[in-house]
C-alpha cells in the first residue's frame, strides 16, 4: 500500500500544528465559533449531539495493521473505547474533546493518517473496491488511480472553495462493489478494442435529498488524462453551479438541469482548453505510486482445499469468503453486524485483534467497506479455519454478508445532529426479527439500508429495501423504499406509501419479505422479484 | 418553559443552564423565560459554552423535559449504548426520550 514520501509527511505534520494553533486560539477566545467552524471542518472535526466527532480518512478503505492499531489506541486514549466504520470507508470517533483534537491528529500523523478533507466543501476520501488487487474480475488494481487522484486533489487551491462536497470513486470490475454510480464522479477502468487502458467516466450521481444515478459522460478516457479530465469536470461545476441554495449546489443538480449531453459538451470543451497546459500527472508518478500496490508475494504452493467439517465454519465460508485471483487464497469478509450490535461499530479490543490477525493472515493489510464491514483481502485457504476461530471468539464472525441482517445504518438520531430519527434501534429490531440464520440464508442477497434523515448517509436510496427516518410532528417516522441498488445495476428505491412508527416499520419489512417469498421464482433475489413484479403487490400487502 | 443548552467549548459535552452555571444534567435546568438573548451572548463570550441556544421544554414530575426528541437524546445520551448515557444503571432510561 502507499507510503508517504517526505513531502506527504511534511504537509500532514504542518497541518497538525496549524490546527493545534487554531484550536488553541478558539479555546482562548481569539476566534468565534463562526470563524473556527470552517477550520475544524477542514480537519474532520464536527460538533455532534453529544460531543465533537472526528472523522478520519482511510484512503479507498485500505490500511495496514500499524494504522489499525493506532485507530484502536485513539479509541482507548481519547474516546470511549470504540469507533464507528462509516459508509464512505472511513472511521469516526463520537466523544472527542476539542482540547485533545490536535493531539489525536498528531498521533494519526505518526502512522501516515489524517482527517483532512473528511468534511466541508472539499474533495472527500476517494472510494474504491474493497476487493482491489485480490479479485479475479478486475482489469487492473484501481487503487493506484485512486491514490493518484487523492494526491492531485489534496490541498489543491483551485478546489478549496467549491460549491459543495465532491465524492469520487474508482473501480476496475464489471461488478460494482463501491456504489460508483452514486458518486459525483465515477471512474471505471476498461480496455478499448486495441487493448489500451482507459476509463468510462460517469458524472452527477449521488444520494442525499435529491438522488441520481450518474450518466455515462465519456466511454473511453485514456488513463494518462485522469487528472486533467477531473479538473475539467470540477471547473465546469465550479463555474456553473448554483451557490444560493445549499441543497442545489451538488454537481448532480447541474447534470440534471442540463442533461448529460450538455454536461458532456461543457466538460469536453473545458478539457480541450486544459489539455495544452499539461496538467496531467506524469506517467512516471503513476508508476511510482503503482509500485506500492504491486501485491504481496503469494505462495504458489498454497493449498486449494479447505476442511469444511466444522458446520459453523462452513456456513461462514459459504457466506463471507469470496474467490481470490491467486490459487490457494481467498478474500475473507469480517461482518461488523452481530446480533444486537451496532452496524459498523467495533471496540478498541476488536480493532486491535483485527490488526493482529491481518498481520498474521493477510499480509498486514485491511480494507474497510462502504457496507461498514472489514475485509482481509489475501488469506491462505489453509489459514481460514484458524482465522475464523479467532474472529468467532471475539464476536467478529457473523456469517451474514449481504444478507438481511448485514444492514447499513447511519448513526442516526442517537449521535447525529442532522438526523430526524434513530436508525440503529430499527436496524437492531430488524436483525432480531430475522435472526434465524437458516431463514436469512433462504432469503438470499437482500441489502437493507437505513438513514436517519434525508441526507442519506445510510444509503437508503440504494437499498433493495431502504428505510428513511423522518420527523413527523416531533415523533420518529419511517418511510419504506423498495428496489434500490448501489451495484452495477444501480437504481433508486421508490417509496411504498405512508410511513410507519418504529415497530410498524419492522412489521412492514417482514410483510415485504413475506410477499417476496410468496412471489419469487427460482434463483430470484428480492431485487429481481421486485423488478419483475413491480411495486403493486408489495403495496397491496402493506396497506390494504 | 424555555431551557438554555449548548456544548461545553473544550469537551463538547452537552450542558444545560442552571440559573448561575452550566450542568451536564437536564434535571438542573431552569426556566429562563423569554428574555435570554443577553444571557446567551454573555455565556458564549465567557467561552464556557459553544453556540448556546434556547429550546422549549415542559415541567414534569421527573424535572424539565425538552419538547423535541433530539434534545431529549442530547440530554440522556445514545439510547443504543445505555452504558454511555447519564443513567447507565437504568436500562429503561431510553424510554424517556420517546
Amino acid at each position: 500500500m502507499y507510503q508517504y514520501d517526505k513531502y506527504d509527511q511534511k504537509m500532514v505534520d504542518a497541518r497538525v500544528e496549524e490546527f493545534r494553533d487554531q484550536a488553541n486560539r478558539r479555546i482562548a477566545g481569539e476566534m468565534t465559533e463562526d470563524q473556527f467552524k470552517p477550520l475544524r471542518l477542514k480537519n474532520g472535526l464536527y460538533l455532534q449531539l453529544h460531543a465533537y466527532m472526528l472523522r478520519v480518512a482511510i484512503p479507498y478503505g485500505t490500511l495496514n495493521s500499524r494504522q489499525m492499531r493506532m485507530l484502536a489506541t485513539i479509541a482507548r486514549k481519547y474516546d470511549r473505547g470504540y469507533a464507528h466504520f462509516t459508509t464512505r470507508q472511513n472511521i469516526q470517533y463520537n466523544w472527542i474533546k476539542l482540547e485533545q483534537a490536535a493531539d489525536i491528529l498528531a498521533d494519526l500523523a505518526t502512522v501516515e493518517m489524517h482527517a483532512i478533507q473528511t468534511s466541508g466543501e472539499s474533495i472527500r476520501n476517494v472510494s474504491s473496491d474493497q476487493y482491489a488487487g485480490a479479485t479475479a474480475d478486475e482489469i487492473v488494481d484501481p487503487r493506484p488511480y485512486a491514490e493518484l487522484i487523492r494526491q492531485a486533489t489534496s490541498f489543491h487551491p483551485e478546489f478549496s472553495y467549491m460549491p459543495r462536497k465532491f465524492k469520487i470513486a474508482v473501480i476496475a470490475s464489471d461488478e460494482d462493489r463501491a456504489a460508483m454510480r452514486l458518486h459525483d464522479l465515477g471512474f471505471k477502468l476498461v480496455r478499448n478494442d486495441k487493448g489500451e487502458l482507459g476509463f468510462e467516466v460517469y458524472v452527477g450521481g449521488g444520494m442525499g435529498r435529491t438522488p441520481f444515478v450518474s450518466p455515462l459522460i465519456r466511454d473511453f478516457l485514456p488513463v494518462e488524462h485522469m487528472f486533467s479530465y477531473t479538473e475539467a469536470v470540477l471547473r465546469v461545476w465550479n463555474r456553473w453551479a448554483r451557490r444560493d441554495n445549499i441543497h442545489k449546489q451538488r454537481i448532480k443538480i447541474l447534470v440534471h438541469q442540463w442533461g448529460a449531453e450538455k454536461m458532456k459538451e461543457r466538460i469536453e470543451a473545458e478539457w480541450q482548453e486544459i489539455l495544452p497546459n499539461a496538467s496531467d500527472i506524469p506517467h512516471k508518478e503513476l508508476e511510482r505510486i503503482a509500485t506500492y500496490f504491486e501485491g504481496p508475494a503469494f505462495d504458489d504452493n498454497a493449498a486449494e482445499d479447505i476442511d469444511l467439517s466444522d458446520p459453523d465454519f462452513k456456513i461462514w465460508v459459504d457466506q463471507n469468503v469470496k474467490p481470490h485471483k491467486h490459487p490457494g487464497y481467498a478474500i475473507a469478509n469480517i461482518s461488523l453486524k452481530p446480533a444486537e450490535g451496532i452496524p459498523g461499530d467495533a471496540s478498541a479490543d476488536q480493532i486491535d485483534l483485527m490488526a493482529d490477525l491481518a498481520e498474521q493472515y493477510s499480509f498486514d493489510e485491511l480494507r474497510v467497506t462502504h457496507a461498514q464491514n472489514i475485509v482481509f483481502a489475501h488469506v491462505k485457504k489453509s489459514d481460514l479455519y484458524a482465522l475464523w476461530q479467532k474472529l468467532d471468539a471475539a464476536g467478529l464472525a457473523p456469517a451474514n454478508l449481504d444478507l438481511i441482517s448485514d444492514i447499513i445504518a447511519c448513526p442516526g438520531l442517537d449521535y447525529c445532529s442532522l438526523a430526524n430519527a434513530r436508525s440503529i434501534p430499527v436496524a437492531q429490531k430488524i436483525a432480531e426479527r430475522f435472526s434465524d440464520a437458516e431463514g436469512q440464508r433462504d432469503l438470499g442477497e437482500l441489502k437493507l439500508k437505513i438513514s436517519g434523515c434525508i441526507n442519506a448517509c445510510g444509503h437508503h436510496h440504494s437499498g433493495h429495501i431502504g428505510i428513511l427516518g423522518v420527523d413527523r410532528k416531533g415523533t420518529e417516522n419511517y418511510q419504506l423504499l423498495l428496489g434500490g441498488s448501489g451495484a452495477e445495476d444501480a437504481s433508486l428505491g421508490k417509496i411504498t406509501g405512508p410511513g410507519f412508527d418504529e415497530d410498524g416499520i419492522v412489521d412492514a419489512v417482514e410483510t415485504t419479505v413475506s410477499k417476496y417469498k410468496e412471489l419469487r421464482e427460482d434463483g430470484e433475489r428480492f431485487l429481481d422479484t421486485y423488478r419483475r413484479v413491480g411495486m403493486a403487490p408489495f403495496k397491496e400487502a402493506l396497506y390494504d | 418553559m424555555k431551557i438554555l443548552t449548548g456544548n461545553d467549548l473544550k469537551t463538547g459535552e452537552v450542558i444545560w443552564w442552571t440559573g448561575s452555571d452550566w450542568s451536564r444534567h437536564i434535571e438542573d435546568a431552569v426556566d429562563v423565560g423569554e428574555n435570554f438573548e443577553a444571557l446567551l451572548h454573555q455565556e458564549e463570550a465567557a467561552r464556557r459554552v459553544n453556540t448556546p441556544y434556547a429550546i422549549d421544554g415542559e415541567v414534569t414530575e421527573d424535572g424539565p423535559r425538552p419538547a423535541h426528541i433530539k434534545d431529549r437524546v442530547r440530554a440522556l445520551g445514545p439510547t443504543v449504548r445505555p452504558d454511555l448515557t447519564l443513567k447507565p444503571a437504568d436500562p429503561e432510561a431510553g424510554n424517556w426520550i420517546i
